[in-house]
């Protein structure tokens, strides 16, 4: 009976063992899942063309470090934006606000779509203006019509 | 005519950007720190861990608060200048030792000579997260009141501390 009793604590030790060192590796899933979608839209400043998410500098470790406090502590995501742009400014937000240093940013795509199709319009009405101009008078459509022909002549 | 001008114009406009352009440094985001109060904080000192360190203890003076590290590259090229601000007694010093074994940094100072009055030892690295450090070297000029009034992001070289740093420290030292 007691070799049976020590049989059985001995098939529980594992499940001690494992955990005791699945303890650091289980976050909560809820934190990660709000840690991705925050840190996907914030920048990492090391690699600047990293997302928070996706870069392993130094750096982003322990920023995301930081907001995972911030997220157990219950603060929003806007609370947790304020607090990294009030110590990187606005350059980690992916999404900046509109203010005036970022007009530029916001409204420079548009403004240049809008010459973009000023210089598209003017091209196509000059072209339909010179369309119109060339056309031809009875005469000059037959002598054209003979030349054709006589090319066509020439080539066979 | 308007056919040689447009394509002359577009290039000289795209010229003009791609000129300015070479001249910016990305890498340098301006700090939303800057005319903001130094963060506060309390750090234990490198030589005398029992002993701390707060900016508090610098109100009335214009100083100088350099973020570097022991396996910092950089701050390696920046050191002798540091030195050489510090044996001119123009400025003091402070350091943050950032991110760092406390014995390592110790045993670079000795090494390279020490040009700080202090070094705080920020270990883990929180208190650059409150100062917004993302690349080290980098240094704040903090004036008499404790404000921030100019971040150098990467080391300072004899020509930005001769064209910006300096004068804007004689500057603050005029100002109450």
């Amino acid at each position: 009976m007691k070799k049976v009793l020590i049989a059985l604590l001995l098939c529980l030790l594992p499940m001690y063992v494992y955990a005791g060192e699945a303890k650091p590796l289980a976050k909560d899933p809820a934190v990660e899942k709000r840690l991705v979608n925050l840190a996907q839209n914030l920048r990492c400043l090391v690699c600047q063309n990293e997302s928070l998410a996706a870069s392993q500098a130094d750096l982003a470790k322990d920023l995301r470090q930081e907001v995972r406090e911030m997220i157990k502590k219950g603060m929003t995501d806007q609370q947790i934006k304020d607090y990294l742009v009030a110590r990187y400014g606005d350059f980690v937000l992916y999404d900046p606000p509109v203010k005036k240093t970022t007009l530029v940013l916001w409204y420079g795509p548009f403004a240049l779509m809008l010459i973009g199709l000023a210089v598209l319009f003017y091209q196509l009405r000059k072209r339909r203006r010179t369309v119109l101009e060339t056309e031809l008078t009875p005469e000059a459509q037959q002598r054209a019509t003979a030349l054709l022909n006589d090319e066509e002549n020439n080539q066979a | 005519m308007m056919r040689f001008i447009l394509p002359l114009v577009v290039f000289l406009v795209l010229a003009g950007f791609l000129y300015v352009g070479l001249g910016l440094h990305p890498h340098e985001v301006p700090s939303p720190l800057i005319d903001k109060p130094a963060p506060a904080f309390s750090l234990p000192q490198l030589d005398q861990p029992a002993k701390q360190f707060s900016p508090a203890e610098m109100k009335g003076k214009v100083w100088l608060f350099n973020v570097w590290a022991s396996w910092c590259e950089s701050c390696k090229d920046e050191h002798p200048v540091l030195l050489d601000l510090a044996e001119r007694k123009l400025v003091p010093i402070y350091g943050l030792d950032y991110k760092d074994k406390p014995a390592d940094a110790q045993a670079w100072l000795n090494t390279a000579g020490n040009p700080y009055k202090l070094v705080a030892q920020d270990t883990d690295g929180r208190v650059g997260i409150n100062y917004g450090v993302y690349g080290v070297p980098e240094t704040y000029i903090i004036d008499k009141q404790g404000i921030i009034r100019y971040k150098q992001i990467g080391p300072i070289t004899m020509q930005n501390l001769r064209a910006i740093i300096l004068p804007m420290v004689h500057k603050l030292e005029q100002q109450p």
